[in-house]
């Protein structure tokens, strides 16, 4: 069955390889390659490290493709050898959440496609899935389009796109369904936040849920209760609040848990894998848990800030610090968050990393500073990302070498139907291998980083644990400290829906789930008339509707208060039922009444 | 004396009582005392009492005497749709006496539109008249505008009303938004008053609603499939995180299923301040009987949230009333005979919703809770009458057998074996949805303001004798923590900093939301129109371009101008 899955997975679009891209990974060496896919590798001597087993192997590379996996393997002359040295080698990181071209009341981020990957790369991330975020009204497939042109002409690791949903219309689901059939994207993104403007309503979440589920996509939730944020955040510009401190106190963590249990209680009802983005929170990463402990299918996305460091620097008294943290849902000023975190990561109760990397400039972010609800959300995240997770999980114990190529690679690629043509050192998987370094210790600052932003929100932070080497499409991209990237040269990869670790629960619980009415004789019983208004009429399009639509007039009573019981009787056991047609009969009850 | 002849003797108001040898049962503890009463007050416990001649004395023979029951959740003479429910104030309030309740508190329902003291005015009319123990009212918002804030406002200064109740189920009928729901929890929060919330979620139970219809299934079965638990939990859940955003005390009513019930306990052990009531219904039954054969006696169990299917539910929620996880029961009794349950069906949305029990609810947690050991007799004071009392504000008036209190007392026959059945209740329906359950422990002796209104089981109660109570702001048993907490959050406050004044990105300015929405950002924002935007061009970046220019060029087509979206 991997063999077919591999086999779809294979059929891809070489945009890039179509024109002869140039490869030059340093003229020092004298050789240049014009034939992108003509590499060979060879990994001698490291620790072959999937998320299930870890074995010593050597690795051979060949056409961007790993062709052998073993010891002593033959393989041609004229061959590039890779000492490992007994390193551990590992698939390349996914990078499941960027927003690399996330524009914000028309400012740019300031890493785009090659910016972002490059650090990506650096970071030992050989792929990245990016948001593609249109506004409301805008065409879904346009907007996928354009991410596309900009990602083929400047990427340089692979990539995919997620597709976020700014609004529920019966026009969207067909650009959905054309994006899944036809333009391989099954991950799409619905708001719970961001009122008035992406939120959508439960009904509407509802039909999402529905659609994507009968499409095999997976649904991704920004999980936060925009009605309460936005009550809250006129609340705390009232009191006078406008800096950045503004924003955790206008978004606590609880309003994230609340958000994470309706969108899981909806994933429930209409049979659906659910995926939390960003999870930022204790509390909303205890949701996710519970809800598996359950059985729902739900997965959740901790991203690199709220792994590595916590919402208390809000509060710095240097606004553009304070402000460099701001993004939803905010980091949580409790300490101990990104520690409880990792526990859940390293148990398995959280599945994937994702960064959230979306980087605007101090004078982007200052925007808001008037005003803290304009200040553009984001933090950078994707160069570090892996480092943090092995400094803080694998280095304290806390997780396994296998477990940090799950959380890092695997689960990702497996929830999102790569698998396990990414996510994997096997034969016939893409040669994005990082060779890692667990000893080596880094200082993160903004000086060294490969984003182009101005600060870095880990600065000063020590992290053990980078990559060594890493290969991208069977070539070095990074090594020695030095990154050699051609930009353009990420493809965009196809993603087929139903991703089998995601729905084939789904798929058995939907055979299983057939209701029946049961089957009385008809009711032949009395019944009481009625005026024929419904209590409440069920697809109603409108919100709350004026009581005209509901309530009849009220019917006055007039000959109520003419019908006088001469004072209370005690005796007087029938109730009164006056103005009312008696269609059961007094005292005979018809046979369907008796109890059965 | 006087409970006899309740048709022409005015109200006496000097009778006197006495109860000798009986066990003084109150939520904090038990002791022998003899009890007496005058004037429907209860003056004076101890030994030996000093009473006047004359008086009537009951011999209590070591047996309970506990305060009367107070049921917090009923729907006496409630109409719905050009009919009302079966019971009235008169039959509800017997039923009432007749299982050892003494005190009711019931829901008004104003249509939606209407005005909340009208609808006030008209409940307390019909209680007036016929009422024979005493009541209290809920008032229910269905709806929410400036109008109502008013009235609201009124209810609880002047009308004697302290908790309202608010829906987040019945699309577009009662349901409130999450917005509006913050606004009501706020500003009742700011007021002293108990929110009520009816904890399920409306939207998706519309969608299901429609599905089972869909899918053929329209029978009552069809309801608790479309109202499955877990929407009652999401609810829950959200309104517990309303009301800790808006610090305001938070009560569910109808607690009906497992996991809302623990959604409740987590969320007090986080220390919210949230109240659970399960009903009678959901701590004696099951939802099994929706699938029954006999499609009246599976409408007799349609209420919302339904019964759940989960036949472990009522063990489980008697052993959170028994822990304090849960803290009063109701009954929710509604009661609709099966002509007018028959509205529905063929279509079980139409079901008028609503269950019997006020009759049964403290026999029946005496016969789950303590007789099976889960919680002692004064516990069950508590969970009966106590806790009611003080989230009203009533106690010490109700709620407690002391010197000053109403007497509104029962003498409670632990070992009475009752057999329910709808032949010998006193409720006006057809159905019982307890028929047949054998229940231990009953009222021997119920006395309501004084007067012995049962005894030897003979039922003796007087159309209209019941009293209105009103019911006043900031009840100390939810609000002491609160008050607290506010003091605590006022120490909110912005970070003192230098201005920034670093460079600041060129940006368009925005308008996210309609000009009515809470969102005070868009109308500063809205002067700065930044004109000569569209003329600012990023040269070198020609994507930039590409994203910004279509972009107007569609929105302006599209949406209102204070809608543009240009990101």
């Amino acid at each position: 069955m991997r063999g077919s899955n591999q086999i779809q997975t294979r059929r891809r679009r070489n945009r890039a390889s179509g024109t002869s891209v140039i490869y030059d990974p340093g003229a020092r060496r004298g050789w240049r390659i014009t034939d992108t896919d003509s590499e060979r590798l060879l990994i001698k001597g490291g620790r072959v490290v999937n998320d299930d087993q870890s074995c010593y192997a050597d690795v051979y590379v060949e056409d961007g493709l790993i062709k052998q996996v073993g010891e002593n393997l033959i393989v041609p002359g004229g061959v590039k050898v890779i000492e490992a040295c007994g390193r551990m080698v590992i698939p390349g990181g996914i990078d499941v959440n960027t927003c690399f071209q996330k524009s914000y009341l028309g400012v740019s981020p300031v890493d785009d496609f090659y910016q972002g990957t490059k650090a990506a790369l650096a970071g030992g991330t050989t792929m990245i899935l990016d948001h593609v975020t249109p506004q409301p009204g805008d065409s879904l497939l346009e907007a996928f389009e354009k991410w596309q042109e900009a990602a083929d002409r400047k990427s340089c690791c692979d990539y995919s796109l997620h597709v976020d949903i700014p609004q529920w219309h019966e026009g969207v689901k067909e650009e959905l369904e054309l994006l899944v059939q036809e333009k391989g994207i099954n991950s799409f993104q619905v708001y719970m936040a961001y009122k008035d403007l992406f939120q959508m309503t439960d009904t509407e979440l509802y039909e999402a849920f529905l659609f994507l589920k009968d499409v095999g996509a997976v649904v991704m939730v920004h999980a936060e209760n925009g009605d309460l944020i936005a009550q809250e955040q006129s609340k705390i510009l009232g009191m006078g609040i406008t800096g950045p401190e503004g924003h955790p106190l206008s978004r606590p963590e609880e309003l994230e848990s609340e958000a994470v249990f309706r969108a899981i209680t909806l994933g429930n009802r209409v049979n659906c894998p659910v995926y939390i983005t960003k999870v930022m929170s204790k509390s909303a990463a205890d949701t996710v848990a519970q809800a598996r402990k359950k059985g729902c299918v739900v997965f959740g996305e901790p991203i690199t800030a709220s792994l590595a460091t916590d919402g208390s620097h809000y509060w710095s008294k240097n606004w553009a610090k304070a402000a460099a943290y701001v993004t939803s849902p905010p980091l949580s000023p409790d300490p101990t968050t990104p520690d409880h975190l990792h526990t859940m990561l390293a148990c398995g109760d959280l599945q994937v990393v994702g960064s959230a990397h979306c980087a605007f400039s101090t004078s982007q972010k200052a925007i808001g500073k008037d005003n803290f609800t304009l200040i553009p959300e984001g933090t950078n995240g994707v160069e570090e990302r892996m480092g943090f997770v092995w400094d803080k999980a694998v280095a304290m114990g806390k997780m396994d070498e296998n477990q940090f190529v799950a959380v890092t690679s695997t689960n990702a690629a497996k929830i999102f139907n790569l698998y396990p043509r990414k996510g994997r050192i096997a034969v016939g998987s893409d040669a994005d291998i990082v060779i890692w370094e667990p000893e080596k210790i880094k200082t993160i600052t903004a000086k060294l980083q490969q984003s182009a932003m101005d600060y870095n929100i880990f600065e000063g932070l020590e992290c053990r644990g980078g990559p060594f080497l890493v290969v991208s499409q069977g070539k070095v991209v990074f090594e020695e400290g030095k990154l050699q990237v051609q930009q353009g040269t990420g493809r965009f990869i196809h993603r087929k829906p139903f991703p089998d670790y995601a729905y084939q629960r789904i798929k058995t619980r939907s055979m299983m789930t057939g209701r029946q009415g049961v089957n009385r004789g008809m009711y032949d019983g009395p019944v009481y008339d009625v005026p024929p208004t419904p209590k409440y009429i069920t697809p109603a399009p409108s919100a709350k509707t004026s009581p005209t639509t509901h309530q009849p007039p009220p019917i006055r009573n007039l000959h109520q208060s003419n019908f006088s019981l001469s004072g209370a009787q005690a005796d007087d056991n029938v109730p009164r039922r006056s103005g009312h047609r008696i269609v059961a009969p007094p005292g005979g009850r018809s046979n369907i009444t008796s109890l059965g | 004396m006087s409970y006899q002849g309740k048709k022409n003797i005015p109200k006496i108001t000097s009778d006197r009582l006495l109860i000798k040898g009986g066990r003084v049962v109150n939520d904090d503890q038990s002791f022998y005392a003899d009890i007496y009463m005058e004037d429907g007050l209860i003056k004076q416990i101890g030994d030996n009492l000093i009473v006047p001649g004359g008086v009537k004395t009951i011999e209590a023979n070591g047996k309970m005497v506990i305060p009367g029951g107070i049921d917090i959740h009923t729907h006496f003479q409630m109409p719905y749709r050009g009919t009302t429910t079966v019971d009235d104030f008169f039959l509800g309030s017997k039923a009432a006496l007749a299982g050892g309740t003494t005190m009711i508190v019931d829901h008004v329902i104003p249509d939606p539109g209407s005005s909340l003291v009208e609808a006030f005015d008209r409940w307390r009319d019909w209680a007036d008249e016929k009422a024979c123990c005493d009541y209290t009212l809920h008032v229910d918002i269905t709806h929410w505008s400036d109008s109502v804030k008013q009235e609201v406002e009124t209810l609880i200064k002047e009308k004697g009303v302290n908790s309202f109740q608010v829906y987040m189920a019945y699309k577009d009928l009662y349901q409130m938004t999450n917005s509006e729901l913050y606004e009501i929890f706020t500003f009742l929060g700011e007021r002293g008053a108990i929110v009520q919330v009816h904890a399920e979620n409306g939207e998706i139970i519309a969608e299901e609603q429609a599905r089972m219809l869909e899918m053929g299934i329209t029978g009552p079965e069809g309801h608790v499939l479309s109202r499955p638990e877990e929407l009652e939990a999401e609810a829950v859940f959200r309104a517990v995180t309303i009301a800790s955003q808006t610090n305001c005390p938070l009560y569910v009513t109808k607690v009906m299923s497992k996991s809302a019930a623990d959604i409740i306990s987590q969320a007090r052990k986080k220390g919210n301040v949230v109240f659970g009531e399960p009903i009678t219904a959901s701590l004696g039954t099951d939802g099994t009987h929706y699938w029954s054969k006999n499609w009246a006696k599976a409408a007799s169990f349609v209420t919302s949230p339904p019964l759940s299917p989960d036949p472990t539910t009522p063990d489980y929620l008697n052993t959170l009333l028994s822990s304090g996880d849960l803290n009063v029961t109701g009954s929710a009794h509604c009661t609709f005979s099966v002509a007018q349950k028959a509205i529905g069906k063929d279509d079980f949305t139409q079901i008028p919703e609503g269950v019997n029990g006020v009759e049964e609810r403290m026999s029946l947690i005496w016969d789950k809770a303590v007789v099976t050991g889960k919680m002692d007799e004064n516990m069950f004071v508590a969970v009966t009458s106590t806790n009611a009392a003080k989230i009203l504000n009533l106690y010490p008036r109700k709620g407690r057998i002391a010197v000053g209190s109403d007497s509104d007392l029962v003498i409670w026959d632990t070992d009475g074996v009752r057999t329910i059945t709808a032949k010998t209740h006193n409720s006006a329906a057809e159905y019982n949805i307890f028929e047949g359950m054998e229940l231990r422990g009953a009222p021997l002796v119920v006395i309501c303001q004084g007067k012995i209104v049962l005894e030897e089981g003979n039922l003796h109660a007087t159309s209209g004798s019941g009293r209105f109570i009103p019911c006043s702001p900031y009840p100390d048993f939810a609000y002491k923590r609160v008050k607290a907490r506010k003091q605590v959050t006022k120490i909110l406050r912005a970070v003192p900093r230098g201005m920034y004044d670093g460079p600041v990105s060129d940006f368009l300015p925005m308008s996210r939301g309609g000009g009515s929405s809470a969102r005070t950002s868009p109308t500063k924002q809205t002067p700065i129109r930044n004109l000569h935007h569209s003329g600012f061009s990023l040269a070198g970046s020609p994507t930039q371009r590409g994203v910004v220019c279509p972009r107007v060029s569609i929105h302006v087509v599209v949406l209102p101008p204070e809608l543009i979206f240009l990101v």
